[in-house]
C-alpha cells in the first residue's frame, strides 16, 4: 500500500506523460521486435514435442552392479554416449537429459531421458537408441585433414580404419604430466591389453607423424598425432586439454560401451501435423482470447478499459519475449495457461477500476478515484496473486515436463501481469491528467456510476 | 441483497448441485488415465475411410492384443488403449490399423511405464494436499485477525466449505464427461482442480473482507445494522467485481475450449466448470452461510 500512497507527492505531469510515451514505444518496440524475430526466424519459440511433432523416450538405467557413488559419473556418461549417437543421427536439437526418481516411483531409480523433435516413427527412434557403440581407432589418410563437418560420408573420405580398435583398450585414465615447463599438463593415457600392445606398436611405427583419430560411435573425440612408436602397450593423447576436457574423454573411452545397461519404460510420439494444428489452434484461441477480453475492458470500463487493453497487448509482448528469452518450452498445457492467464490479467484492473467506481460514485474527482482506486485495490490484486502463485508454484514441482510447461507459464504470467496490470495501466491513466468532477470525462471513467 | 434474503433457495440449489455431483461420481466413477496406470495410448487418423470398429477390433484381437478398448474419434480416428506394447506390435502399428482400405496414420502414441504411473499418482496426491495445506495457511492468514461478531476462524471453516464444493462439482463434472466421451483423469486434470482451487478462493476472500470492513465501519460509527443487512450490502459491493474477474477467464476457457487445441478441450472444460462453480460458491454459498450462522449464534 505504501508504494501508491506516494501518488501525492507525484512528479509533475509532463514527467508522468513522458514516462507514459516512453512506455508506449517500448511496448510499440518489443511488438515489432517479436514479429521480425518470428519471420526471420532469429529467435524461434521453442516448441514442446507434442507441438513440433517428435518422439520422448524414458529409460531406467541398471545401476545395480554400480557403486553408489560411481552412479552420477555413470549416469554423465551415459548420458553422452547417447547424446553422440543422437547426434550422430542427424536430429535437430534433441534433449538427452537423466534424472533421479526419489522414493514416489515406489523405489529409486535412475532415468534417462531422449527427446527426439521431428522422429515420429517410434520404433526408428529406438532402435537408433539402442545400438551397440563402437570405439574405434582410425588413421587420417595421407593429405587429408580433419573434417570441419562431420558426417559418416566427409569421415569416411579422410580417414582410414587402423588395424587396431576398441575391445583392444583395457583402460584409460587422467595423468599429469609436465612438459619442460612448469606447469602439469593433463592427458589421458590408454592401455592396451597384449595383443592391443603389439598391434599398437606396430601401428605408431609405420605411421610417424600421422594423424590417428579415436573414435566413439563414428565421431572423433580426439586426433592426436603419432610423435613416435610406442612398443609398451600405453599411448598418452596429450593436447588442449583442461583438466576436466580430460576426465571427460578418460571417462568415454572407458564407458566405450553403454555403462549401464538401459530399459525403456516409457514412449511419447506425437506426430508433425497433429503438432501443428495444436500450434494453429493455440495461436487462433490466442487471438480470439485477446480480442473478447479486450472488447469486454472496452465496453464495461470505457476509457480505464482502453488503457487496460493497451497494457494487456503490453503483457502479451513482454510475456512472449520471456518466453524466447528464458527460452520457456511450450506446450499445448502452456499455451492454455498463456490463454488462461490473459483473462486473468485484466483482473487487477477490474478490482482497480471497480473500486475507482465506487470512489466516483462517493463524489469524489476523478483524480482522486483514480489514485484511491489503485491505493485500496492493492491487498485485494497481492492476495489473489499469491493463491494463484502458491498453484503455480507447486504445479511446477509436480509436473511432468508437461505440467511445467503449464506452471511456468501461469506463474510468469502472474508476476508479469502484477507489472502490466497495476504500474503500466496506473502509468496511463495518470498521464492522461484528468480531473473532472461532471459531464462527459467523467461518463469516460463510470460506468454504471450515476452523474 | 436477493441471494442474502432467498438464501435458502440458494442453498437447496447448491445442495441439488452437490448431491448431482456425487451421484455422477458414484454412478460414473473416475477412469484414471494412463499417465496413472501405465498403459498404451494410440490416436490414429485416416486417409479413406476408417475401417468399420468391429472389424478394427477383430484385426487387433488377431494380432494378439488383449484387453484394450477401441474408440471412434473425431471424424476419421481412433483411440486405442492398451497394455504395453511388444516391438513387433510397435513396428507394425500402421499396418495394423490400416484396415479395409482406410491408411492409417500415428498421430499420437504414448506408452507409460508401471513406475512412471505410480510416481505420477504419489505425486498428485502429494501437490493436491500440498495446494489444500498451503491454501489452508492462507486463509487463516487472511482472516488472523478477530472479529465481531463472528469469530475469525468462523469465515475461514466456511471459506473451506466453498472450495470442497468448488472441488466436488469439476470431479462430479468430469465423471460425468467420463461417462460421455471417455475423458479419463489425467495430470491435466489434476492441473485443472489444483488451479480452480487457487482462483476460486480468493473470491470468497473478498466478499469476507468486505464483510468485516463494513462491520468495522458500522462499529466506529456507532451505527445499528443487522448482520443480515451488513452481509448483503457487502455482496452488493463486491458482486460485480465477482462476476466480472471470473466472466474474463470465463471467456478465455470459452474460446480455448472451442478454438485451441484438442489436447486441451477437457482441460478447458474442467476449470471452466471449476470456476464457475468457484464464482458461484463465494457468491450464493459463502456470504448466506455467514448469515446463516450468525442468525443461528444469535437465538442463542
Amino acid at each position: 500500500m505504501d508504494s501508491f500512497e506516494k501518488c501525492s507527492r507525484m512528479p509533475a505531469m509532463a514527467q508522468k506523460r513522458v514516462t507514459a510515451l516512453i512506455i508506449l514505444i517500448l511496448g510499440a518496440a518489443l511488438g515489432w521486435y517479436l514479429y521480425h524475430s518470428q519471420i526471420s526466424g532469429s529467435k524461434p519459440f521453442k516448441l514442446g514435442l507434442d507441438l513440433s511433432g517428435g518422439t520422448q523416450l524414458v529409460y531406467r538405467a541398471d545401476t545395480n552392479a554400480i557403486n553408489a557413488t560411481d552412479v552420477t559419473d555413470s549416469m554423465a556418461a551415459l548420458r553422452d554416449t547417447i547424446e553422440r549417437r543422437v547426434n550422430l543421427f542427424g536430429v535437430s536439437e534433441p534433449i538427452v537429459q537423466t534424472e533421479h526418481a526419489g522414493a514416489l516411483a515406489g523405489s529409486p531409480e535412475e532415468r534417462l531421458i531422449v527427446e527426439l523433435p521431428g522422429i515420429t516413427d517410434t520404433q526408428k527412434a529406438i532402435q537408433l537408441i539402442g545400438q551397440t557403440p563402437v570405439l574405434e581407432f582410425r588413421l587420417l589418410k595421407q593429405g587429408a585433414s580433419v573434417p570441419t563437418e562431420l558426417s559418416s560420408t566427409t569421415i569416411a573420405a579422410a580417414f582410414e580404419p587402423a588395424a587396431i580398435t576398441g575391445k583392444d583398450l583395457t583402460s584409460a585414465q587422467l595423468e599429469f604430466q609436465s612438459s619442460g615447463g612448469l606447469t602439469n599438463e593433463p592427458v589421458v593415457v590408454l592401455h592396451f591389453n597384449s595383443e592391443g600392445s603389439r598391434m599398437f606398436a606396430e601401428l605408431t611405427a609405420k605411421n610417424i607423424n600421422r594423424n590417428f583419430g579415436i573414435f566413439l560411435d563414428g565421431v572423433p573425440i580426439s586426433v592426436p598425432v603419432i610423435r613416435e612408436s610406442i612398443p609398451n602397450g600405453t599411448a598418452v593423447i596429450s593436447g588442449s586439454f583442461t583438466p576436466d576436457t580430460a576426465k571427460e574423454l578418460a571417462r568415454n573411452l572407458n564407458y566405450g560401451a553403454l555403462p549401464v545397461p538401459i530399459e525403456l519404460i516409457s514412449t511419447q510420439t506425437v506426430s508433425g501435423t497433429l503438432g501443428e494444428k495444436a500450434v494453429q489452434d493455440g495461436v487462433k484461441a490466442g487471438l480470439w482470447g485477446v480480442a473478447f477480453v479486450g472488447l469486454f475492458m472496452l465496453l464495461w470500463y470505457r476509457l480505464p478499459g482502453l488503457l487496460a487493453t493497451l497494457a494487456l497487448v503490453l503483457y502479451i509482448f513482454a510475456n512472449l519475449l520471456l518466453f524466447k528469452f528464458i527460452p520457456v518450452t511450450l506446450t499445448a498445457a502452456g499455451i492454455a495457461a498463456f490463454i488462461l492467464s490473459v483473462g486473468m490479467a485484466v483482473d487487477a484492473n477490474v478490482l482497480i477500476f471497480e473500486r475507482m467506481k465506487e470512489e466516483l460514485k462517493s463524489g469524489k474527482s476523478t483524480k482522486e478515484a483514480i489514485e484511491d482506486g489503485f491505493a485500496r485495490a492493492w491487498p485485494s490484486i497481492r492476495d489473489s496473486n499469491i493463491s494463484s502463485m502458491i498453484t503455480a508454484v507447486i504445479l511446477f514441482w509436480f509436473g511432468t515436463s508437461l505440467i511445467k510447461g503449464f506452471a511456468l507459464v501461469f506463474g510468469l504470467g502472474v508476476l508479469v501481469s502484477m507489472l502490466t496490470a497495476i504500474t503500466v495501466s496506473r502509468t496511463l491513466l495518470m498521464a492522461l491528467g484528468i480531473n473532472a468532477k461532471h459531464g462527459f470525462t467523467r461518463f469516460l471513467f463510470g460506468s454504471g456510476t450515476t452523474h | 441483497m436477493i441471494i442474502v434474503t432467498h438464501r435458502n433457495i440458494f442453498f437447496a440449489l447448491t445442495a441439488l448441485v452437490i448431491a448431482a455431483s456425487l451421484a455422477s461420481v458414484l454412478m460414473f466413477g473416475l477412469k484414471p488415465s494412463l499417465d496413472f496406470t501405465g498403459g498404451t495410448l494410440v490416436q490414429v487418423s485416416y486417409d479413406g475411410t476408417r475401417p468399420s470398429p468391429e472389424a478394427l477390433t477383430q484385426n487387433l484381437t488377431d494380432v494378439g492384443f488383449k484387453g484394450f478398448s477401441l474408440r471412434e474419434s473425431g471424424d476419421n480416428g481412433y483411440t486405442l488403449r492398451a497394455a504395453t506394447l511388444s516391438s513387433q506390435q510397435r513396428e507394425n502399428l500402421p499396418a495394423i490399423f490400416s484396415y479395409q482400405g482406410g491408411t492409417a496414420h500415428i498421430d499420437e502414441l504414448n506408452e507409460v511405464g508401471p513406475t512412471i504411473g505410480k510416481e505420477l499418482r504419489n505425486k498428485s496426491y502429494i501437490a493436491l494436499a500440498l495446494v489444500l495445506f498451503c491454501i489452508l495457511l492462507f486463509i487463516a492468514f487472511a482472516f488472523r485477525k478477530v472479529s465481531k461478531p463472528i469469530s475469525s476462524w468462523v469465515y475461514g471453516l466456511i471459506a473451506l466449505v466453498t472450495l470442497v464444493h468448488d472441488v466436488i462439482v469439476p470431479v462430479g463434472f468430469f465423471a460425468l464427461l467420463g461417462h460421455l466421451t471417455g475423458a479419463q483423469v489425467d495430470t491435466l486434470f489434476v492441473t485443472a482442480v489444483l488451479t480452480v482451487l487457487g482462483f476460486s478462493i480468493h473470491d470468497t476472500i473478498v466478499v469476507f473482507d468486505r464483510v468485516r470492513e463494513n462491520l468495522r465501519i458500522n462499529h466506529d460509527h456507532n451505527r445499528k445494522e443487522p448482520f443480515e443487512e451488513t452481509a448483503g450490502r457487502s455482496l452488493n459491493q463486491t458482486i460485480v467485481r465477482s462476476l466480472n474477474t471470473s466472466l474474463t477467464v470465463v471467456l478465455t476457457l470459452l474460446i480455448l475450449y472451442f478454438v485451441g487445441p484438442v489436447s486441451t478441450k477437457d482441460f478447458a472444460l474442467t476449470l471452466l466448470v471449476g470456476i464457475v462453480a468457484g464464482t458461484y460458491s463465494s457468491i450464493a454459498l459463502a456470504t448466506p452461510l455467514l448469515v446463516e450462522v450468525a442468525l443461528r449464534k444469535g437465538k442463542k
